[in-house]
């Protein structure tokens, strides 16, 4: 019983991680805290599954044309709004951003409904027995997906010219642009790749939560994953998703039912009242 | 133009008599509202009111002190809930309530605002976000005393054995308790706790330095701030006669926040502004619907609006209305210079 929630809750909380890493990468790059990263996963969903039902692609071309879309997506919302917002103060990006969640949650509401749809997986829904436990191939699906996505990213970073770009720009701005960086498509990039990101996280979860508006609402449980690692840190936000992921489920089974759906924002609390900048968080230093 | 050039200009409550006349005018016309407006009209201006200190509580604590709540409707319910639980439960009197809910409010204003001491910028939005959310949780299922998502009935208010019947009655009594508040709210800006405020708002490093000790006025802040949002909850409860917790919802902590950003962050009479333009919102999509039948989307519009105004008055209109309204006034009052 234990092993078993231990799993499932691994699943959710790898998709919580993935979410997670994708509003770190916004923040790291641009300083924006980027509250509409749920909506994000719901316009890549309904996006892919228009595909699938309205014109009846297979997943294989419906899938990678929704992450083409959505890193197009991603660039237009960065050039509408985002380049806006830069250098401002973070209260007035924290309401602009979700301001962007509300416009793109409710347009997504007027484009496909608010109704409930059944979302496929590419993953075979059989059960294993992992001898402690039994996991359902979409839950082990999503976790090795989501591991071998982070490994991706790990390696993006590290080894591309614009993922070094990328890095240079998250540590000073006006550096990089001295060193022939280009900011603005630094920026461009970033949000395709965030987009992107949140699209992916958006099609490995719908087919084990159902696809509504309201799906987006799962933004709002990575963000104490997000904050709890520490803001800007990548396997801060990883830890950060899992221990939200399993603890919520643990709590769920063995606490009362409501528990479940607060104890992301208790253990958040606490967490945050011990160490301020999250556990791999950084304490900026303060220049006068 | 405006340059203040000794201190008893810089405390002067209406700073020119231009504003104290259409203080005036404004007051003229909320008396005599009941008179010629229907009982509807009365209705949203007494809710636009009780709106009013919420934005104002709100405005003190993100406008002045510089920190970001994203929990307000958490306070406002906690205010609404205590005062029910006095009344309903205790058979306490209104005019006890009132305070005391706004007490009470306080004191978790207190709490919250130590324990959130240390954060600061984002993280303390979400860490607000996250009372909200838990306070939501506990009114939901603290059935003995909330009724759970039932809700609760409550009486209407009264002053000592005088109950207040008509709809008419209880505008006064809100508009007064209003004024009492943004009386309350000036007085705070104008005082030493209010610059001292506006110090941490803009340098935490130059508050310290100056010794201002940030421990205690963020924390009398939030407090000052929760107060007023548990104040305008009882009002809120005793208006509406019921409340449930779908009334306090993250929704209308973000309601909120636009009220300040759209009247203009860090003014009260923008706070005033942000509350009519917020409550009456609705109204003028309605009115637009009857316009444009072809517009007729029916749920999500008001949601895709809010969002609009948000991301159109952070990025081209940054000091809200009463900012625009300045940069009119100054534009007319040197014409035809510039």
């Amino acid at each position: 019983m234990f092993f078993q929630q231990l799993l499932s809750g691994m699943a959710v909380g790898s998709i919580y991680a993935l979410i997670a890493i994708g509003f770190t990468i916004i923040y790291k790059a641009t300083d924006v805290i980027n509250f509409a990263q749920g909506e994000l996963m719901v316009w890549g969903c309904f996006f892919s599954l228009t595909m699938i039902t309205s014109l009846s692609m297979p997943l294989w071309i419906a899938f990678p044309l929704t992450l083409i879309f959505m890193a197009m997506f991603g660039i237009i919302i960065q050039f509408l709004a985002i380049r806006h917002l830069v250098g401002k103060h973070i209260f007035s990006i924290v309401m602009a951003t979700i301001g962007l969640s509300f416009v793109l949650r409710h347009l997504a509401g007027i484009i496909w409904t608010y109704d409930t749809f059944p979302f496929p997986s590419i993953f075979p829904s059989r059960q294993f027995s992992l001898g402690l436990a039994t996991i359902s191939g979409i839950h082990l699906g999503i976790i090795a997906a989501s591991f071998s996505l982070m490994a991706l990213l790990y390696g993006f970073f590290k080894l591309t010219s614009l993922g070094l770009a990328m890095r240079a720009t998250q540590q000073n701005q006006f550096g990089a642009s001295v060193v022939g960086v280009s900011v603005k498509r630094v920026f461009s990039m970033t949000w395709a790749l965030g987009a992107v990101l949140g699209a992916i996280a958006g099609m490995l979860i719908a087919p084990i939560q159902f696809l509504d508006v309201n799906l987006g609402y799962l933004g709002m449980k990575a963000f104490p994953a997000a904050v709890l690692g520490g803001f800007g840190s990548i396997p801060g936000a990883i830890v950060g998703g899992l221990i939200i992921g399993v603890s919520e489920n643990l709590a769920g089974t063995y606490m009362a039912t409501w528990v479940r759906d607060i104890a992301a924002y208790i253990i958040l609390l606490v967490i945050l009242m011990i160490r301020p900048q999250g556990i791999f968080g950084i304490q900026e230093k303060k220049r006068v | 133009m405006d340059i203040k050039t000794n201190y008893i200009d810089d405390i002067k409550i209406f700073e020119e008599t231009s504003k104290l006349i259409w203080f005036l005018f404004f007051m003229v016309f909320l008396l005599f509202v009941p008179l010629f407006a229907g009982e509807y009209m009365v209705y949203m201006v007494s809710l636009t009111a009780i709106y009013v200190i919420v934005a104002l509580g709100l405005n003190l604590l993100s406008g002045y002190a510089g920190q970001i709540s994203l929990g307000h409707a958490a306070f406002m319910a906690i205010g609404a809930y205590s005062s029910s639980y006095l009344t309903v439960k205790l058979g306490l009197p209104f005019w006890f309530a009132l305070p005391a809910s706004g007490v009470i409010t306080g004191i978790v204003g207190i709490l919250l605002g130590i324990a959130a001491l240390r954060l600061s910028g984002f993280y303390l939005a979400i860490a607000t976000m996250a009372f909200a959310f838990i306070v939501d949780e506990v009114i939901l299922n603290w059935v003995s005393v909330t009724n759970g998502a039932n809700g609760i009935k409550l009486p209407g208010p009264s002053i000592g054995p005088l109950a207040l019947k008509t709809d008419t009655q209880v505008y006064y009594l809100i508009i007064a308790i209003t004024l009492i508040m943004i009386w309350a709210a000036k007085n705070i800006t104008r005082s030493s706790l209010g610059r001292a405020f506006a110090l941490i708002r803009d340098s935490e490093t130059a508050a310290e330095t100056m010794g201002v000790n940030l421990f205690k006025y963020k924390t009398i802040a939030f407090c000052i701030s929760a107060f007023y949002a548990g104040i305008a909850g009882s009002l809120f409860a005793h208006f509406l006669k019921f409340i449930s917790p779908s009334n306090f919802s993250l929704m209308d902590s973000i309601g909120f926040i636009i009220m300040i950003l759209v009247g203009g962050i860090g003014t009260i009479p923008g706070s005033v502004f942000g509350a009519i333009f917020i409550t009456f919102l609705p109204e003028g999509i309605r009115f637009l619907k009857d316009i444009f039948p072809f517009f007729v989307v029916e749920t999500g519009l008001q949601g895709l609006v809010y969002g609009l105004i948000l991301l159109v008055f952070i990025i081209l209109e940054p000091t809200g209305l009463y900012g625009r309204w300045l940069i009119i006034k100054r534009y007319w009052e040197n014409f035809p210079l510039k």
